[in-house]
């Protein structure tokens, strides 16, 4: 009846499990209650749950980004902590069993719950609106997307509760994850996770793709959009390429667990290579959908608060384009030690240096855009300087691991550890970070705190190089990745200093949370009144902070690749238009949500073999689908009157900030 | 906040500086063995040609965002320039550049350092076959016929000819102070050539994560002179344990931080047999006819590398 599933199956004799479990459920029951209190059950449901605004949806994605965060960094802190105290022979507090699921979940949650649904919901937020689109192309879909990433993220978070995640480090070759080696559920808690969050991001991608192509404003040529919604253009093209790559190669995984196949077995005729190429020609284009929008936001806010037009834009959309063509041809270097030859070694060296080729010039861009600029020194701006500096380094041991014969030594070392931390940290999170402190205004209608979010910054970046330029000199030293105890006397100083650099990061972390407390605490008197803050360059600051619903009242004219730029220059912004019209705009709907619960279930049925479940679950989800689609739902009209009124409100504001009527410090300090 | 930017910088450059000229601690970048010592010197010429663009770009930054801050009115403010066709073609052909350059070095290097050329010496190489076990090492010593767990000795200034399999998961042998890893796979055999240019006590690991013993997986690789060497193998000769079929089903399962033992015999081509019960990559073939040239069994990976003219 229940499959595998038993009482064993909670780990009542882990204590630290067993804190953990009871601190999120004490917390999530009191945020329950909270909401009972307050009577929002109706105004989340209608508001946010069956939400299809796609500046709603980017809202919840990073929130669900935030929570992963704390999880994940806290798996770091463990595993850091671990390996300062397990030296010289102590054993430290965590056994393998416990400490080899940490450093799985480690990197499953940083990239696949933390980065990809930050990076998804800036996209989310700020893509429709810098193309002058009013939602995306199929608002539904995008909906679904993110119910099947919230599915991933309740599997993830149910397996440290029942039953155990996965020890196979975050790659989960085989034959190491096959049921000879790993007959646990931890693998199949693995795949299904990444295959619900992976369907998920499978379908944001072809949700975008098509909303930058026939969704944008009239006038707006491919070449002008704006340079975030290009990174992330090729981001989505990277998507929609690699990641039915990783649903395939989890599905032979599953085939192999499930039914006794043998597709990447040690025995009769599987070959565990296959995992490893296939996991690497969806790994590899991952890591540049992570920076890739990240780029987007450093080149946005370099722009903006340098109040200059960014430096070679065309050339950052092929340099983009460079670099995402060119990740597809680079999967090998992550083996080189297999002993494939030679010559198909070089090759692979050879095209993973040529990537540097264009992120150079995006670096040398970046500096020719603040060349002979007025760069105000916000909180947004320290990030983008931090991660040039920072993402130099990281780039430069990146291509230095590109070389095969210097791969040999540093493969799977420290180093390696250093370097994509170097890169995603210094790179991805600087850069998401930066476009949250960014777009915050844009969404919520307030700026965030500049002192926090600078004391944020200082924390971040310090604690990085103290966290891992020891990792860099362990490798050196021959510390190979994935110890859970060392007893080598001379690393054991070097990873004393990372652990305290784990510390001066958890205190940023402290001081991000701070700051978002007190912008929202301080709210009305960082009130964005004129929808941008910044004074901007692109289509999104041209309307109200936060955004109507309907984004803008009427399309926005774009002719050049700054339409905003142009029309504060032309005096063409801020406009009453002569009349309104109805919008068409999509219904919300539960579907979404539905869909992702019943998946939930299907997922966890397979993993705990309740088949019974598994099947009514999924014929569950089809059905609900079915009726959905057949509705036919044609969406609504908003009255221009409406339109009207909503819009006149906005003028009203606007009129008074033009005749110096309010008290707002923020649209004041940045227009004069 | 940009003064504050200097220091950091200043403290990244002494520590790199160390990582490049420090001593004995970092086993990398001082080398026991030929391969590793060209090793170590490709990371650095690679990393100094790299620092011709790292630096000026991170000094950039730092300048550039000190000169034109919005605080300094007296700075040039040129809001439309947005393109130059001579700064882009600099920016687009400084880093080809040095990719070229260091293309050209990573080309010769990956020949000159690919695991499977054999060294060039005059000295007769000494072959050891490695089996990653769950969780301990398997040496045989096939010259010799004698066989180890978690230790190797071997002559120092003599070419070994490591055969490397596995009867588990996946491993990566690697002894850092000698030179490169290579993965240890199931039905395949890769190979890897190394050399001590002194006498020494050396750590091995596995590199690559392969379960819960995986930590205690070490092993002690000795290059001694070859008078010890030949002792040595005398004395294991003496050893009252031998490496039978039985035997070997014992060892072959999962035990972790294992002590070394010494087996005075060991089943003839038990290595082979290892790799020949994964069948699967070449089903149907029978492949114990060839014993001669028993390195091309299994999957060999690697074909066209330079390891054919070793045969």
């Amino acid at each position: 009846m229940f499959g595998k599933l038993s009482l064993d199956a909670i780990p009542f004799h882990e204590p630290i499990v067993m804190i953990t479990v009871a601190m999120i459920a004490i917390g999530g029951a009191a945020l329950l209650g909270l909401i009972t209190y307050f009577k929002k059950w109706t105004y989340l449901y209608t508001e946010w749950l069956t939400s299809v605004d796609h500046k709603k949806i980017g809202v919840m994605y990073i929130i669900i980004a935030m929570v992963m965060l704390l999880r994940g960094f806290a798996d770091a802190v463990l595993m850091r902590s671990q390996l300062a105290m397990a030296t010289e022979g102590s054993p430290g507090y965590l056994p393998p069993e416990h400490y080899d699921q940490i450093f799985t979940a480690h990197g499953v949650i940083m990239i696949i719950f933390m980065a990809m649904p930050f990076f998804t919901g800036l996209m989310n937020i700020v893509v429709p609106l810098q193309i002058g689109a009013r939602d995306v192309a199929f608002p539904f879909l995008n909906s679904l997307s993110l119910y099947l990433l919230i599915s991933g993220v309740i599997l993830v978070n149910v397996s440290l509760g029942v039953g155990e995640f996965a020890r196979t480090g975050w790659v989960a070759y085989p034959p190491l994850s096959e049921l000879g080696y790993s007959p646990g559920v931890g693998v199949d808690y693995y795949i299904w996770a990444l295959q619900l969050s992976g369907l998920g991001t499978t379908l944001t991608g072809v949700n975008f793709l098509v909303t930058v192509l026939k969704m944008r404003t009239p006038g707006m040529k491919l070449m002008d959009m704006p340079i975030f919604t290009w990174t992330c253009t090729w981001a989505n093209v990277l998507i929609v390429a690699s990641f039915p790559i990783l649903t395939g190669t989890l599905a032979f995984l599953t085939l192999d667990r499930y039914l006794d196949f043998h597709i990447f077995t040690n025995e009769l005729g599987g070959n565990p290579m296959m995992y490893v190429n296939l996991f690497w020609a969806w790994g590899h284009p991952e890591v540049y959908i992570l920076i890739l929008p990240a780029f987007g936001v450093f080149s946005e806010v370099i722009s903006t608060f340098t109040g200059k037009r960014l430096f070679g834009h065309h050339s950052m959309i092929y340099a983009s384009g460079a670099i995402s063509i060119l990740g597809f041809m680079v999967w090998l270097h992550h083996f080189f030690t297999m002993g494939s030859g030679a010559s198909v070694n070089a090759f692979f060296g050879l095209a993973t240096m040529l990537i540097s080729i264009p992120t150079g010039v995006k670096l040398f861009n970046w500096l020719f855009t603040i060349y002979q600029g007025r760069l105000r020194f916000t909180a947004p701006v320290l990030w983008t300087l931090g991660f040039m500096v920072t993402f130099s380094i990281g780039g430069m041991t990146g291509v230095l691991l590109a070389i095969p014969g210097a791969d040999f030594v540093l493969h799977n070392s420290l180093f390696v550890i250093a370097h994509f931390h170097n890169v995603i940290i210094g790179g991805a999170v600087f850069g998401y970070i930066a476009g949250f402190a960014f777009w915050f205004p844009k969404a919520f209608g307030f700026k965030l705190n500049e002192k926090w979010g600078k004391a944020a910054f200082w924390f971040w970046i310090s604690g990085f190089y103290v966290a891992f330029m020891p990792l860099y000199a362990l490798g050196f030293m021959g510390m190979t990745r994935r110890l859970n105890t060392t007893d080598n006397p001379d690393w054991t100083p070097y990873l004393h200093v990372a652990f305290v650099g784990a510390l001066l990061i958890a205190v940023g972390i402290a001081c991000q949370l701070i700051q978002i407390f007190v912008s929202i605490r301080d709210r009305e008197q960082n009130r964005d009144l004129t929808g941008d803050p910044w004074n901007g360059h692109t289509l999104e600051w041209s309307t109200s902070s936060p955004p109507p619903f309907y984004n803008f009242a009427e399309m926005p004219k774009a002719n050049e690749i700054d339409p905003w730029y142009a029309a504060k220059r032309d005096g063409e912004a801020y406009k009453v238009p002569a009349k309104y019209s109805d919008i068409h705009m999509p219904n919300n709907t539960a579907t979404g949500m539905v869909m992702g619960g019943l998946l939930t279930v299907f997922g966890f049925a397979m993993i705990w073999h309740i088949f019974w479940l598994a099947a009514v679950s999924l014929i569950g989800t089809i059905v609900y689908f079915v009726i959905h689609a057949a509705r036919d739902d044609q969406g609504y009209m908003v009255p221009a009157s409406e339109v009207a009124r909503i819009e006149g409100e906005q003028h009203a504001i606007l009129a008074r900030v033009r005749n110096g009527q309010t008290n707002s410090p923020v649209n004041k300090l940045e227009q004069a | 906040m940009s003064k504050k930017r200097y220091p950091r910088f200043f403290g990244f450059l002494a520590l790199f500086s160390m990582l490049l000229l420090s001593g004995c601690d970092y086993t990398l970048l001082d080398p026991k063995g030929h391969v590793g010592v060209q090793e170590r010197d490709l990371i650095i010429t690679a990393t100094l040609l790299m620092l011709l663009v790292v630096v000026p770009v991170i000094f950039m930054t730092i300048i550039f965002a000190w000169k034109y801050r919005a605080t300094n009115k007296s700075a040039t403010y040129t809001p439309d320039w947005a393109h130059s066709t001579r700064i882009e073609l600099v920016v687009w052909l400084v880093p080809l550049a040095i990719i070229i350059v260091l293309g050209y070095v990573t080309y010769k290097s990956t020949h000159a350092l690919d695991p499977y050329r054999p060294l060039e010496s005059d000295v007769k190489p000494v072959t050891i076959e490695v089996v990653a076990l769950d969780w301990k090492w398997l040496f045989i010593y096939p010259e010799q016929g004698i066989a180890t767990v978690n230790k190797i000795v071997f002559p120092a200034n003599t070419p070994i000819n490591f055969r490397i399999t596995s009867d588990s998961v996946m491993n990566s042998f690697f002894i850092p102070a000698l030179g490169g890893q290579i993965y240890a796979m199931a039905g395949m055999q890769t190979k890897l050539h190394l050399i001590a240019n002194e006498n020494g006590e050396f750590d091995g690991i596995s590199a690559n994560y392969s379960g819960a013993g995986f930590t205690g997986m070490k092993f002690k690789a000795t290059a001694t002179s070859q008078a010890d060497f030949d002792a040595w193998v005398a004395d294991v000769k003496n050893s009252p344990k031998t490496l039978a079929t039985a035997e070997y089903a014992a060892l072959a399962k999962p035990s972790e931080r294992n002590p070394v033992e010494l087996y005075s015999s060991v089943t003839p081509n038990l290595f082979q047999i290892i790799i020949d019960k994964y069948e699967g990559m070449k089903p149907g073939k029978i492949v114990h006819e060839k014993k001669e040239v028993a390195g091309t069994e299994g999957m060999d990976m690697g074909k066209h590398s330079a390891a054919q003219a070793e045969e």
